[in-house]
């Protein structure tokens, strides 16, 4: 045990533990991803549908979420959850947090994606008898999606970065475990090369499934 | 079987686009309205599908209030097809699956069922090489006849056209115009909004002229187009001809 904790060499326990790091990367950017995705579809469709009087103090909501620095939401969100007494775990709240600054970026990226529809396509879908509903499941969104998709991309391989900034309150993720070790084996470039890599690997099959959607969809337009 | 315009206003705002239209077209009835931009052509036909609302007067299709309370308005718009200046294609759809939606969604008719009707539709506009084809692959012209077949595909009993060939190039309007020609001769009831004079007096029973909201003349179009009475219908004749 203390062989290795004087040990400064990058072992092959190193790495599995900024793999462990990296699963709660992961595991993070899925629950932001997939709450920040709903919650943003949600209101992006509301804001886009609803009149002024919801739309307005909703958009002032969402604003206050991409306004403040992710960092700050994060620790008044931790102290906030001892305050009130919920017992959730910091990688909990970091998941929430998460998700709510996810949303208020999606939110605009469904909105405008659903505003992108031109509104005489929409008469003609209305036009053939299809009712309100049909007309938003088999035009708008459909249509939208496709104007949308590049931005969600983005916003997504984003959000995966911005889990960093968990460790702030206590998470261990992939960003922290590999500061853990270079604090040990004092080699940074080394290890957050490393870590570098596998950000790149976690990302890239993310962008490249969005390229390729995007490139189908393009040769029918 | 017929449609009804009683006493029709319609404004946006402040700004009153129909003002007291009254016209009756009977099934089997081809019916083309000239005139002017802006001078309210257009802005019925919504109204008669009830895709805009009316201020106040009455559209009566086969009897049912269009603007009426508790009139299903996707019920009703089954029989009246509209085809729209700009062609409105389905840009995500095949040519093929842009005619089958509606069929489907709104008859509920099976896929088979409704691929069939597609088919022959696009055949009768002269589309049956584009089916697999997505509409951005498309010339305007046979944009504009996909969105024919596709209305067509819904069986209605009235067809309106809104200035379908207005956007087309010059060398597309002929396609589009034969495919409605070929639809008159069949005996379907349209009411055809354009800027064709020409077409207007060959495929029309009758033709209105709208002038500010109103219909200045309607009659034959050998009448109104051969021997206008009013001076802002020979006006208006001697500007497009």
């Amino acid at each position: 045990m203390f062989s290795s904790l004087f040990d400064t060499t990058f072992s092959f326990n190193d790495l599995l533990f900024m793999l462990k790091g990296a699963g709660v990367t992961l595991m993070l950017t899925f629950w932001a991803v997939l709450g920040g995705t709903l919650l943003g579809v949600f209101f992006g469709v509301v804001r886009a549908i609803s009149p002024w009087w919801v739309n307005a103090p909703l958009g002032a909501v969402l604003d206050v979420f991409r306004s403040i620095p992710l960092l700050i939401q994060l620790v008044v969100a931790n102290s906030f959850k001892t305050i009130v007494g919920i017992h959730w775990s910091p990688f909990t709240v970091g998941c929430v947090v998460l998700a709510l600054y996810m949303s208020a970026y999606c939110t605009e990226i469904v909105r405008s994606g659903f505003l992108a529809v031109p509104t005489t396509t929409r008469r003609a879908a209305r036009s053939l008898g299809l009712t309100w509903r049909q007309d938003l499941t088999e035009i708008v969104f459909p249509i939208a999606l496709r104007v949308a998709l590049p931005s969600w991309i983005g916003l997504t391989l984003g959000v995966m970065k911005d889990t960093a900034m968990v460790w702030w309150i206590g998470v261990v993720e992939l960003l922290r475990s590999s500061q853990v070790i270079v604090t040990r084996i004092q080699e940074p470039l080394f290890v957050l090369s490393i870590a570098g890599l596998i950000y790149f690997l976690m990302s890239f099959p993310i962008a490249r499934l969005g390229a390729r959607l995007e490139k189908r969809w393009r040769e029918n337009d | 079987m017929s449609i009804e315009i009683q006493d029709v206003h319609k404004a946006f705002g402040s700004l009153e686009v129909v003002k007291g239209v009254t016209m009756t077209v009977e099934k089997g009835e081809v019916v083309s309205v000239i005139g002017g931009s802006g001078s309210g052509k257009s802005t019925l036909l919504m109204c008669i599908n009830g895709l805009e609302p009316i201020n106040s007067g009455r559209i009566l299709v086969d009897g049912t209030d269009v603007h009426g309370r508790g009139t299903d308005l996707n019920k009703l718009r089954r029989k009246i097809g509209i085809v729209f200046q700009q062609w409105n294609a389905f840009p995500h759809l095949t040519v093929l699956e842009n005619v089958m939606l509606a069929p489907r969604k709104v008859l509920g008719k099976s896929k088979a069922e409704a691929e069939a009707i597609a088919v022959e539709k696009l055949e009768r506009v002269g589309l049956a090489e584009k089916l697999k084809v997505y509409p951005s692959k498309l010339s305007g012209g046979q944009q504009q006849r996909m969105a024919i077949a596709r209305a067509l595909a819904m069986s209605p009993d009235y067809m309106l056209f809104d200035e379908v060939t207005s956007a087309l190039d010059p060398q597309l309007v002929g396609e589009v115009l034969d495919t409605m020609r070929s639809l008159s001769a069949e005996g379907m009831t349209m009411i055809v909004v354009t800027h064709e004079i020409a077409f207007a007096r060959e495929v029309s029973d009758r033709v209105a002229f709208f002038h500010k909201g109103r219909i200045h003349e309607i009659g034959p179009p050998a009448e109104v187009i051969g021997n206008p009475q009013q001076p802002e219908t020979v006006d208006f004749l001697k500007s497009v001809l």
